[in-house]
């Protein structure tokens, strides 16, 4: 086919390249660590029947509030205490990791299909399409995220697929914008006029040319920006906007220990660590990304 | 610069004009605003009467003239849960949020701009590393998280200060530090990494070289250039500042504007909830104007093309 000829994009990454990146990756021990958690947590959200040691809907009125089992007056199997319903603290953290996960990666993948979009739109054709993508861009990130979504959510209902379409319209402008800049960085160069030479269209050359180029800056940022979808998701279901009990979610659960507290902090004490701990994986993660991918960073 | 002052003015016209399609359409995303604000056993002559007086039954287009005509005179309409105009009561509780967001800036400016300084002069030390790590922490906690923990412990465990509501400074202490810890993180690590920048620069070595003492060649020559990139994330943080409020205030039962939209999202109370998403907004958009003029006055370099 005559296609072949525009094809191969010099610098599509090799196998060598991704083994060096990987091997830069993880010859830092934060790194594996944080590998093992982001293993832990999916882990939890793919199959929390298999780890979690009780059923996290089961009520007792005997089992109220209890301390974890390593404090006195703990009961064994409840690991983490109980809350107010009696139920196990440490299964329904791990039953909420699936919420949590689901509803932010969602979230993320449509905030980055749409930044993807309007970025590629902006940086590649410049001029009007550049023009007024901008002017989005400033326009919505001059609302304060947090109120135009609980807003939103509040309007059209908490619902699995609405927060996630909310959530993830919140997030593209700066999906858009990182976007934006690395095309910009990319459109003037060289091979992409010998692209263009050969012949190749505009969706052609975005898919083929410049997208792969600019993927890693893409990869690095989607996964900080998951860590802030997480936080978000945290936010809206502590507020009672995010889904909906008996299912458990990581805010709901911080949310309903919050009337407990001077007797009963472990309700909200301990799912607060599992969202720290995730956020605090993703942004680890992102960095050490970045810092491998950069290869002006190799002397470090 | 007076000619960039009208470029940057003329600018935030379509971004206000943008302010005002959002709010506008926040009660109509569900189709009808009937719906959000009668109850759903309201009689049909009710709804009819309530679009009629209401302009509901008007094309969106003229709704739209008709709510900005409104807006440009501060009326909202009123609160349906106190009946009272929504902007009255926005504005009234305007002074506590304010307090509270200004607190937390003062603490985030006087804390994380000389822990940014002392982490980049001593880099890589005990001290930097550390400083790393807490704003690494400060990012991955939630503020609503970080509120109760802080109420945990300084208020049910060592009873310091009180865990909610407003009066003394006792009860600015706990909302304060929590709102800020993020940006304390966040403007340690931007001062951090710009002071790197400038340190390395030659005229810090020749003002080294001139004999100045490490003091001055720190805290003046250098903080002065590293410090436009903290302005800008100063100003882009009001917005963080302004979302962050609405949380905190929720957590310790602090009286502002952030607890009023909670309890008007909870009461469906659309017009105050319209009043404060516009009002917000507007004064993000003030603010980072302000901070655009403020570059050009810090910088000569900016503005005079």
């Amino acid at each position: 086919m005559s296609i072949d000829a525009a094809a191969p994009a010099p610098p599509r990454k090799s196998q060598s390249n991704t083994r060096i990146v990987l091997r830069r990756l993880f010859r830092k021990k934060t790194v594996v660590i944080c590998t093992v958690m982001l293993v832990i947590a999916v882990i939890c959200a793919l199959f929390p029947g298999l780890v979690a040691p009780q059923d996290p809907y089961d009520q007792s009125l005997l089992l109220r509030l209890k301390p974890p089992a390593f404090m006195e007056g703990g009961r064994e199997g409840y690991y983490l205490g109980t809350d107010h319903l009696g139920r196990d603290t440490l299964s329904r953290i791990i039953y909420g990791a699936r919420i949590t996960l689901l509803v932010s990666l969602l979230a993320v993948a449509v905030s980055t299909a749409i930044g993807i979009a309007a970025g590629l739109a902006a940086g590649y054709f410049g001029g009007k399409p550049d023009a007024v993508i901008l002017r989005l861009i400033d326009m919505q990130l001059s609302f304060p995220v947090i109120l135009l979504v609980i807003a939103v959510v509040a309007v059209v209902g908490p619902s699995l697929t609405n927060l996630i379409i909310i959530m993830g319209l919140s997030g593209w402008p700066r999906m858009a914008r990182i976007v934006r800049g690395s095309v910009l960085s990319v459109r003037g160069l060289e091979y992409i006029d010998a692209a263009r030479a050969i012949g190749a269209g505009h969706l052609r050359i975005m898919a083929y040319h410049i997208v792969p180029n600019i993927l890693s800056a893409i990869v690095v940022y989607a996964s900080f920006e998951l860590a802030r979808m997480i936080l978000l998701e945290a936010t809206l279901s502590f507020l009672g906007l995010g889904v909906q009990p008996p299912t458990p979610t990581w805010g709901g659960m911080i949310s309903d220990g919050r009337n407990y507290i001077s007797l009963s902090w472990w309700v909200s004490l301990f799912p607060g660590l599992a969202i720290g701990a995730v956020i605090l994986t993703f942004n680890i993660l992102g960095d050490e990304l970045r810092d491998a991918l950069d290869p002006q960073l190799n002397h470090e | 610069m007076l000619r960039y002052i009208l470029r940057r003015l003329i600018l935030t016209i379509p971004v206000v004009f943008g302010i005002l399609v959002i709010s506008f359409m926040l009660t109509r995303l569900s189709g009808d605003p009937t719906d959000l604000i009668l109850p759903p056993d309201a009689p049909d002559s009710a709804r009819e009467a309530f679009r009629r007086t209401h302009g509901l039954d008007q094309p969106l287009p003229v709704q739209f003239v008709t709510f900005v005509g409104n807006v440009a005179r501060g009326d909202f309409g009123d609160s349906l849960r106190f009946h009272q105009p929504a902007l009255d009561l926005v504005l009234e509780r305007m002074g506590a949020t304010l307090e509270l967001a200004a607190a937390a800036m003062a603490i985030a400016i006087l804390a994380g701009i000389p822990i940014g300084v002392i982490a980049a002069y001593r880099r890589n030390t005990p001290v930097d590393i550390g400083v790393r790590g807490v704003s690494l922490l400060g990012q991955a906690m939630p503020s609503f998280y970080l509120a109760i923990l802080s109420i945990i412990v300084f208020s049910v465990w060592l009873r310091w200060f009180p865990s909610g509501g407003r009066g003394t400074w006792a009860h600015l202490v706990l909302p304060a530090t929590t709102l800020s810890f993020q940006l304390v993180a966040l403007l340690a690590r931007v001062t951090r990494s710009c002071m790197l920048d400038v340190l390395g620069q030659d005229y810090i070595r020749t003002a080294r070289a001139k004999g100045l003492g490490e003091r001055r060649v720190v805290w003046l020559h250098a903080l002065r250039n590293a410090f436009i990139p903290v302005l800008t994330v100063i100003g882009l943080q009001v917005g963080f500042l302004l979302g962050g409020v609405v949380v905190t205030e929720t957590v310790f039962s602090w009286p502002g504007v952030g607890r009023l939209a909670i309890q008007a999202i909870y009461a469906r109370d659309f017009p105050v909830v319209q009043a404060v998403v516009f009002l917000f907004a507007m004064i993000f958009v003030l603010v980072n104007l302000v901070v655009d003029l403020l570059y050009a006055a810090v910088d000569p370099r900016i503005g005079y093309k």
